[in-house]
């Protein structure tokens, strides 16, 4: 095909159009406020994991850095604490050097915050909005220790990270050696649980270990200790990560911090703190939960196609 | 040395893993939304043919392999190797029954193949795509049967065995595509 056509066919185009309409639609009827944020912030996230892209604002002789978000996050929380009430944002985000049959380095997110609700009642309404808008089943509900248990016959939180590996090495998995026990069970979960997940009806894994908690709130009275954070899966493939929010400004600086040494020990750029979210955090985040879900996967999904660039106009080869 | 980085691969890429060549088949990059970024890759040994399966933490790089192909004439088999010769250089090189593969069937004196090289070493023959070949043992012909239906087992000079139709005898010639293994026309010898 030639490089100036469209990578996804018209009827996908379509499809995305009667899904945004669908989607607004359904947050329209709950009243949850549809809000647009910059998507080139002066600052960015300080994840481990995520590169993002930077450039530069030209203000007479001086140079600004700009970033174009990752994700709507840090703003929409800035917009709660404001008083903003529920609210909803289609946008677009961007990750440096994530491009695959199921990434592209552009991409569009749907992510919606809820005061007064917590992971639970999200999980719900999300399961509702799957129902309504691709006419799923009703959502199957797993722990993060649970499916480990069910599919591996692992418990993620005794297992010592020399199990883990012997366990990898047993399924011929030929991956590198990994210090780090989260990266080998993120490592597990892609590679063998993942593809099992979601195949009859969507699969919300909920309780992460508190050291995959990102930002959510850590339940430390729970045996064990557990971050109310969740993930659906529809067809082996992850679709959105929701959390019950993290509202204290000094946890969050902390994690803030953690990140900055994890990437100066790994030789990353270091990234600047988000002083203006700890700030809202400070003046009072509400207590919240919020969920981000990636819509282009959603469409590949709902189209029933294995490649995200088959619902994007544009992929990155062609943008 | 030139190194491939994890975000340049792609299918056909050659790379060395363990001191051996491989070509990439397939290249699925993976990453969770709150994790570390890895590369699944399917890898075929240049070596053995055989597929290796590995992960790759991405950002991770690997050494080129110094694989070129190059066009040479088939000469002559000595019982263990069969000898090739780059025609503007003269060049020899003698190759082993491994890397000969199943070209070895197709192959007549003066046939020019695609050798591809590893360090300079011979990996693998590709002959012709098409060949003209003599039948040299098959069951009789059947006079008038020109059309479609039936077809017989013939061996040709070069030892390589294809279906063929009735009418054809011992000692026609017939032009096969090497890369099926089937019969394709009648060929003047």
């Amino acid at each position: 095909m030639e490089q100036w056509q469209p990578s996804a066919s018209l009827s996908h185009l379509r499809l995305r159009a009667q899904v945004l309409s669908q989607i607004r639609q359904f947050f329209i009827e709950r009243q949850v406020l549809e809000v647009e944020t910059p998507i080139l912030s002066q600052h960015t996230v300080t994840d481990l994991h995520i590169d993002s892209f930077k450039t530069l604002y030209h203000q007479g002789q001086q140079q600004r850095n700009y970033y174009l978000q990752t994700s709507p996050e840090y703003a929409m929380k800035r917009l709660l604490a404001a008083g903003s009430g529920p609210i909803f944002q289609i946008s677009k985000a961007f990750r440096n050097s994530e491009e695959g049959s199921r990434h592209n380095p552009e991409f569009t997110l749907l992510e919606w915050y809820r005061p007064g609700f917590n992971h639970f009642d999200l999980m719900n309404e999300m399961d509702e909005l799957l129902q309504t808008v691709a006419n799923t089943l009703p959502a199957e509900r797993l722990t993060y220790q649970e499916v480990f248990q069910h599919t591996l016959h692992l418990d993620p939180y005794n297992s010592t990270l020399a199990q883990l590996h012997l366990y990898a090495q047993q399924q011929s998995l030929n991956i590198p050696y990994l210090e780090n026990k989260d990266a080998l069970l993120q490592l597990l979960l892609t590679h063998c649980i993942e593809p099992q997940l979601g195949h009859e009806r969507p699969l919300f894994l909920y309780h992460f270990p508190t050291s995959q908690a990102a930002l959510a709130k850590i339940n430390q009275t729970s045996v064990p200790a557990v971050a109310e954070r969740f993930e659906v899966y529809i067809r082996g493939i992850e679709l959105a990560n929701g959390f019950h929010e993290l509202t204290d400004p000094t946890e969050q600086f902390n994690r803030f911090e953690t990140d900055q040494r994890l990437r100066h020990q790994q030789g990353k750029t270091t990234i600047d703190i988000d002083m203006r979210l700890i700030q809202a955090l400070q003046q009072g985040l509400p207590p919240c939960a919020g969920v981000a879900l990636g819509l282009d996967r959603w469409l590949m999904l709902i189209a029933n196609t294995n490649r995200v660039d088959e619902v994007l106009s544009f992929a990155w080869e062609r943008a | 040395m030139t190194t491939y980085n994890t975000n340049e691969f792609r299918a056909g890429l050659k790379i060395t893993i363990d001191g051996d060549p491989y070509a990439i088949v397939e290249n699925e990059f993976v990453k969770p939304g709150k994790g570390q970024a890895f590369n699944r890759v399917k890898l075929r040994n240049l070596k053995n043919s055989r597929i290796l399966e590995r992960t790759f933490k991405s950002g991770e790089s690997l050494p080129e392999a110094d694989i070129i192909e190059v066009e040479m004439q088939y000469l002559y088999n000595d019982g263990e190797f069969w000898h090739f010769m780059v025609p503007h250089t003269f060049e020899q090189h003698a190759i082993n029954k491994i890397a000969i593969g199943e070209a070895k069937k197709w192959l007549k004196e003066q046939d020019v193949c695609a050798v591809t090289l590893w360090n300079n070493e011979p990996l693998t023959v590709d002959p012709p795509n098409f060949v003209v070949l003599k039948i040299v043992e098959t069951d009789p012909g059947v006079r008038g049967d020109t059309a479609a239906g039936g077809s017989k087992a013939a061996k040709l000079e070069t030892g390589a065995v294809v279906r063929v139709p009735l009418f054809l005898n011992e000692g026609d010639c017939i032009k096969v595509d090497t890369r099926t293994g089937e019969y394709l026309s009648r060929a003047k010898g």
